[in-house]
């Protein structure tokens, strides 16, 4: 079977599965992301308890596997009586481990930004919510652009795992693909390119026009 | 930090000529560098009193302070009569929580000496942040208000540029504007002209030239300009070591300094340009 034949005949379903994966990866970033700006500002709150409690999310979902953590929330919750489908469970630990790193990268772009910002605002009388919101996380969002364009490529390579709890992604799909016909060059050779291809050409390109969209917007370009 | 017995400070200070700023036995440390000691610092309202001192001599805390960017360890600064470190508590003074500092910090206004223009708003939004979002003022009002003081500082024209496209002289002009938008009663100045180009000094020093003139402002300076200081002062207090020297008019201090270390400042400094 040529190669040709061969995406002739399972192009459907590895474009099913690639149409999975883009939605996993979308709804696992919208996440992470989410969880990443809650979490770094809980990291910089003078409470203690919220600092903790952040720390210890952190440390949790950064400190152990994202296999682990998806089959915790897929088989071990519903122990517990949370059950999650299996598509929602998928995205929500791929979100949940990365907004873990994300959280460390909101941190960290909020302490760089120049600490005469923050002074500049208390002396205009801000209030601190009005500080944060107003004037250091619009700033803190440019720093922290290019890093989060690396988390979001880990955050798509990540997403494969999925296919071990049968959720049907690219991954799952080439894995059926191969234990039928047995073309794992075809099958895992595919399935490398689409998400190179993914990263490279989708993924990167969008980080990289969202990062001139933000400096336009805030007057660097 | 141990409490302080604040029964010998008054909630408040009343009578006839109430200073605008009173700094009462101020002391200020990090551990044990002892930044201001037992400063006693009065400035009457519409007094522009500058601050002049080697560096390390706690001049620019002094303005810190103020700004309420940094605590103190024991005495009370007083604004406008009222507390501004302290507040009221029943029959005493109690340390100022956030609401009495938020209330206090209306009165006061700063420039910094690199400027802190927010990056990502223009010339204009920068003037308007405050007006709109602190004090609550309609876009519009806010946009006038800005804009008169935009051209005030000369920078009308530039009024739709970010600070990125604006020369350091422009910036700290902005900033002026910026902080005189929020009508505070006490303008700080803190070595506002000490990260500048010596050829665009003149147009700062320009402008706090003109708000003495034009305003009823009570300002207080850090400066290493003597030229501008002996010229726009109405005293001049050198420091050191956290306390100070010796204070005057500009003609006594700079005419006749009575200390030896004011002396010897002021001789190292004239040496230096």
């Amino acid at each position: 079977m040529s190669y040709l034949e061969f995406l002739g005949q399972y192009g459907d379903r590895i474009l099913s599965g690639t149409l999975v994966t883009i939605v996993l990866t979308v709804l696992a970033a919208v996440l992470a992301v989410a969880i990443a700006v809650a979490a770094g500002l809980m990291r910089l709150s003078r409470n203690a308890l919220i600092r903790g409690v952040a720390t210890v999310y952190i440390e949790i979902f950064r400190g152990t596997s994202l296999l682990v953590q998806l089959y915790w929330i897929f088989f071990v919750l519903p122990l517990f009586g949370i059950t999650l489908e299996k598509f929602t469970a998928g995205f929500v630990a791929v979100g949940m481990n990365l907004g873990a790193y994300g959280a460390e990268l909101v941190r960290g772009a909020i302490l760089s930004v120049p600490k005469g910002q923050w002074e500049a605002a208390l002396a205009l009388n801000m209030s601190p919510a009005k500080r944060m919101y107003r004037v250091i996380l619009p700033q803190a969002v440019l720093i922290m652009l290019p890093p989060w364009g690396n988390l979001l490529i880990e955050l798509l390579k990540g997403t494969a795992l999925v296919s071990l709890i049968a959720v049907a992604d690219l991954m799952f799909q080439v894995k059926q693909i191969n234990g039928t016909t047995f073309l794992s060059a075809q099958s895992f050779g595919t399935a490398l390119i689409i998400y190179y291809v993914l990263a490279r050409f989708l993924l990167t390109p969008f980080m990289r026009w969202l990062e001139r969209f933000m400096q336009r917007k805030l007057g660097r370009a | 930090m141990n409490a302080q017995d604040l029964s010998a400070f008054p909630m408040a200070l009343q009578g006839d000529n109430v200073p605008m700023v009173s700094f009462k036995n101020v002391t200020k440390s990090y551990g044990s560098l002892v930044v201001l000691d037992a400063l006693d610092l009065d400035v009457a309202e519409g007094e522009m009193v500058t601050i002049i001192g080697p560096s390390g001599s706690g001049k620019t805390t002094v303005l810190r302070m103020l700004m309420t960017l940094e605590t103190i360890n024991e005495g009370v600064i007083y604004v406008d009569g009222e507390p501004l470190t302290h507040m009221p508590n029943g029959n005493g003074l109690v340390p100022a929580n956030r609401s009495h500092l938020r209330k206090m910090r209306s009165k006061i206004g700063m420039c910094f000496q690199h400027f802190n223009l927010f990056p990502h708003m223009t010339a204009l939004e920068n003037c308007m942040e405050g007006p709109v979002h602190v004090l609550g003022l309609s876009k519009k009002e806010a946009r006038e208000r800005s804009e008169e003081l935009l051209a005030l500082v000369g920078m009308a024209e530039k009024r739709d540029q970010h600070p990125s496209r604006l020369s350091g002289g422009q910036q700290q002009r902005v900033a002026i504007a910026r902080a005189m938008a929020m009508r505070p009663k006490v303008m700080l100045f803190d070595e506002v002209t000490s990260a500048l180009d010596p050829e665009v000094i003149g147009e700062v020093t320009n402008v706090i030239r003109k708000l003495v003139a034009e305003h009823n402002l009570t300002m207080l300076m850090v400066t290493h300009q003597m030229g501008f200081a002996k010229d726009i002062s109405d005293r001049v207090c050198f420091f050191y070591g956290g306390r100070i020297e010796e204070q005057g008019t500009p003609d006594e201090l700079f005419g006749n300094p009575r200390r030896e270390r004011t002396q010897q400042f002021l001789s190292a400094v004239k040496e230096a340009v």
